[in-house]
């Protein structure tokens, strides 16, 4: 049958499974508005185009489904690119869909033209701009294909508008078949062997997890290996919750503000199991002194992964999943004690610790919420100080439940991240936690939770500050806080504003019934939580220094 | 070390910036980049000379794999191959050394391809060792203009690194 390219888009999205789309129309993509009008496809509309790709991006990383976000072009496909960008560093799978300006006007500097595929080159897995209508069904197929194999990752297609008028016949493109398109599932039998190997031989193994454990699905299969030899499991931001962080096998997160058992571990092991991450400069800090005296193994489903940042004794190129499986077939299971009771022993001495004065302090705030919530909350963050007293203080047992910007760093991430968990997760409780200033960069959405009845809880950790800004000023700059210091609005009202509940809270007995108070609302809810306005985020490895070098 | 690349890509457009975007986003060196159609209308070929020691081009090879276009790569260093260049270049002459120039040109195979009243435009192919040997004698006459394509490489003999179609990658 003859159909439209905006039908045979829509039918492509409900043949990969799409059940939501997070958007914003004009004027290129009302034939595709129009045909979502009667579609079995639930559109959210945000109210700023990074809203609905953050949005996308945190629906997919709470249900591992690909996000999928839609805007118009020009200025609605550039709104997208920060959103893009971040789910690229991340590796979300995400189908990002941008309209375009008629073919004929390619080129032209046309009204709203962007060359978006030019654009967003370097911060997609793959991208397409589809100019024949007949290529409709077999691009999305494509780009669904891309975005979730692999090492997932964001993918976009852009359609011009004739494109979406034009017609053509509506038939399934069958299986994908890219000659250059390649994962790499099956780690190599030989580097399993010398894996298991170098495991069975170490006497200090540390075990450093990132979000390709989250995103593999290998959790179960990291807990088997690391309680099969009594190995530490340190995480990355990226990672927790890929690993139980009450477990006493867990030394929590690595790196600039991770724990100083983990670091100290780190430092001392004799063998580094990397699984499913990077290498990223805020784990390694100085890379010469990173791990020295240890064998790196490293599992990645990337090869490219492999080797750019440290060099590596073992590699294993695979599924993270399959191949934690395949070294646990052949693992004979033998304890470390010695060197669990010497992390312990750390563990004992270096606490996460604060100062308690009577204010009210982050720290505090985000155990209360762990309390209130019994661990059981889906967490976002926005990006500063509190997205790291978050990870710190809150302790993540599940996968998919700390849902935070990593790689880019995004500020203004968390909020509408929290509006895409709620979406693809209507019966569980979803709290953005988030800075005076983050906040403030996707507010807006307020709107979107409010229209789509979406009870997202928004905790401030209000410094007054650009928190994190301030305190590298603190500590590197003399003190000389340049532009940091914020005036805000009453967040209160603000919400009120909305149609959200604001609660605002002045002490510190008070934190715990305004946690209760906005977990019992059905509303969204802004909790505004005046801390402590120059507290600061330790222990913290200053940039440069060796991770096992932290102040505080 | 240098390392000649070939690359064998779907003839799609924008394959070019994918992959020129590439090495200049991740601060690889470029030597040359020569990019054509091969014998199969869907498939492009570019020959990349790649500056960089083993790390740097183990990093290239895998970046550039992870390129959805990207059908094949072989990095053809070590291997026989025949390689060339075709260059232009306009140098004074005037009729007081035209025999000269056209003398050198006679010693390196080169053409005479065009004349002006003070210049001659030669043309030359070969491999890098002997442009540059071109190059250089021509020099002390004054080099007006000169263009280079970029290295273009084959595997000698029996050996190629042409696409099968089996859906795969492959590097040797
Ligand atoms: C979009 C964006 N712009 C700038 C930055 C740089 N930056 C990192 S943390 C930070 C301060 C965040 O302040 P706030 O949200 O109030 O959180 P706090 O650190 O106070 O908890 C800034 C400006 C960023 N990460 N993202």
């Amino acid at each position: 049958m003859q159909k439209t390219g905006a039908q045979i888009l829509v039918e492509s999205l409900l043949a990969e499974g799409v059940d939501t789309i997070f958007g914003y129309p004009g004027g290129v993509v009302l034939p595709i508005y129009d045909v979502l009008y009667d579609a079995d496809i639930r559109h959210i509309l945000t109210r700023h185009e990074q809203g609905a790709a953050h949005a996308a991006d945190g629906y997919a990383r709470a249900s591992g489904k690909p996000g999928v976000c839609l805007a118009t072009s020009g200025p609605g496909a550039t709104n997208l690119v920060t959103g893009i960008a971040n789910a690229y560093m991340d590796s979300v799978p995400m189908v990002a869909i941008t309209g375009q300006v008629p073919t004929s006007l390619l080129g032209k500097d046309s009204f709203q033209e962007a060359d978006i595929t030019g654009i967003t080159l370097p911060i997609t897995k793959h991208n397409f701009i589809v100019k024949d209508v007949n290529d409709v069904a077999r691009t999305v197929r494509e780009a669904f294909y891309i975005a979730t194999s692999g090492r997932p990752g964001p993918v976009l297609i852009d359609m011009p508008k004739d494109v979406s008028v034009g017609v053509a016949e509506y038939t399934d493109p069958g299986p994908v078949q890219l000659p250059g398109y390649k994962t790499n599932n099956e780690p190599d039998t030989e580097q399993v062997a010398r894996a298991v190997r170098a495991i069975e031989e170490s006497e200090r193994p540390v075990i450093y997890a990132g979000g390709g454990v989250v995103s593999g699905g290998a959790h179960g299969e990291l807990l088997e290996l690391a309680e099969m030899l009594l190995m530490p499991v340190a995480t990355t931001l990226m990672g927790l919750g890929g690993f139980p962080g009450n477990h006493p096998l867990s030394v929590g997160m690595l790196g600039m503000h991770g724990s100083k058992y983990a670091n100290y571990a780190i430092n001392e092991c004799d063998l580094l199991i990397g699984v499913g991450v990077r290498f990223d400069d805020r784990v390694t800090s100085k890379l010469e002194e990173f791990a020295p005296g240890a064998v790196i193994m490293h599992i990645d489903i990337d090869p490219a992964e492999i080797g750019k940042n440290v060099g590596v004794d073992i590699p294993l190129v695979g599924d993270v999943r399959l191949t934690l499986r395949k070294i646990i077939e052949r693992l004979r299971p033998r304890l470390a004690s010695q060197w669990r009771d010497k992390i312990g022993v750390w563990k004992k001495e270096h606490p996460f610790e604060f100062v308690e004065n009577g204010r009210i302090k982050p720290q505090e705030v985000i155990q209360e919420i762990f309390n209130v919530t019994k661990g059981n909350a889906r967490i976002t963050t926005e990006v500063g100080q509190h997205q790291m007293w978050a990870a710190q203080y809150y302790t993540f047992t599940r996968p998919r439940t700390f849902i935070s910007s990593g790689g880019l760093g995004t500020m203004g991430f968390g909020f509408p991240a929290a509006i895409g968990v709620q979406v693809a997760c209507p019966d569980e409780t979803v709290i953005d936690i988030a800075g005076d200033g983050s906040i403030q960069m996707n507010i807006q959405e307020l709107a979107t939770a409010v229209h789509y009845n979406l009870p997202v809880k928004i905790a401030i950790m209000n410094n007054g500050f650009l928190g994190m800004v301030r305190q590298w000023q603190e500590l590197f700059y003399n003190r000389r806080y340049s532009y940091t210091e914020l005036d805000n609005p009453d967040f209160v009202k603000l919400a009120e504003a909305y149609g959200a509940v604001g609660i605002r809270v002045s002490k510190k007995s008070e934190v715990r019934p305004a946690l209760e108070e906005a977990m019992a609302s059905a509303k969204p809810v802004v909790l505004d939580f005046p801390i402590e306005r120059e507290e600061n985020v330790y222990p913290m490895v200053p940039p440069g220094e060796p991770i096992h070098k932290m102040l505080g | 070390m240098r390392h000649t690349l070939a690359v064998l890509v779907e003839n799609s457009p924008g394959v070019l910036a994918r992959v020129a975007g590439l090495f200049s986003r991740r601060g690889y060196n470029i030597d040359s980049l020569a990019v054509g159609r091969t014998e199969s209308p869907d498939v492009s070929r570019m020959t990349i000379v790649v500056d960089g020691d083993e790390r740097v081009l183990e990093q290239v090879t895998k970046q550039l794999h992870k390129l959805v276009d990207v059908i094949k790569i072989n990095d053809i260093t070590v291997d026989e191959y025949v390689d060339r260049e075709l260059v232009l270049i306009k140098v004074n002459a005037d009729s007081a050394q035209r025999g000269e120039v056209m003398q050198i040109a006679d010693v390196f195979r080169a053409r005479i391809v065009d004349l002006g009243r003070k210049t001659l435009t030669l043309e030359c192919t070969g491999n890098d060792g002997k442009i540059n040997a071109f190059e250089e004698s021509l020099r002390p006459y004054g080099i007006k203009e000169l263009v280079r394509t970029g290295k273009i490489a084959m595997l000698r003999g029996s050996k190629y690194t042409g696409y099968q179609d089996n859906g795969t990658k492959e590097e040797i």
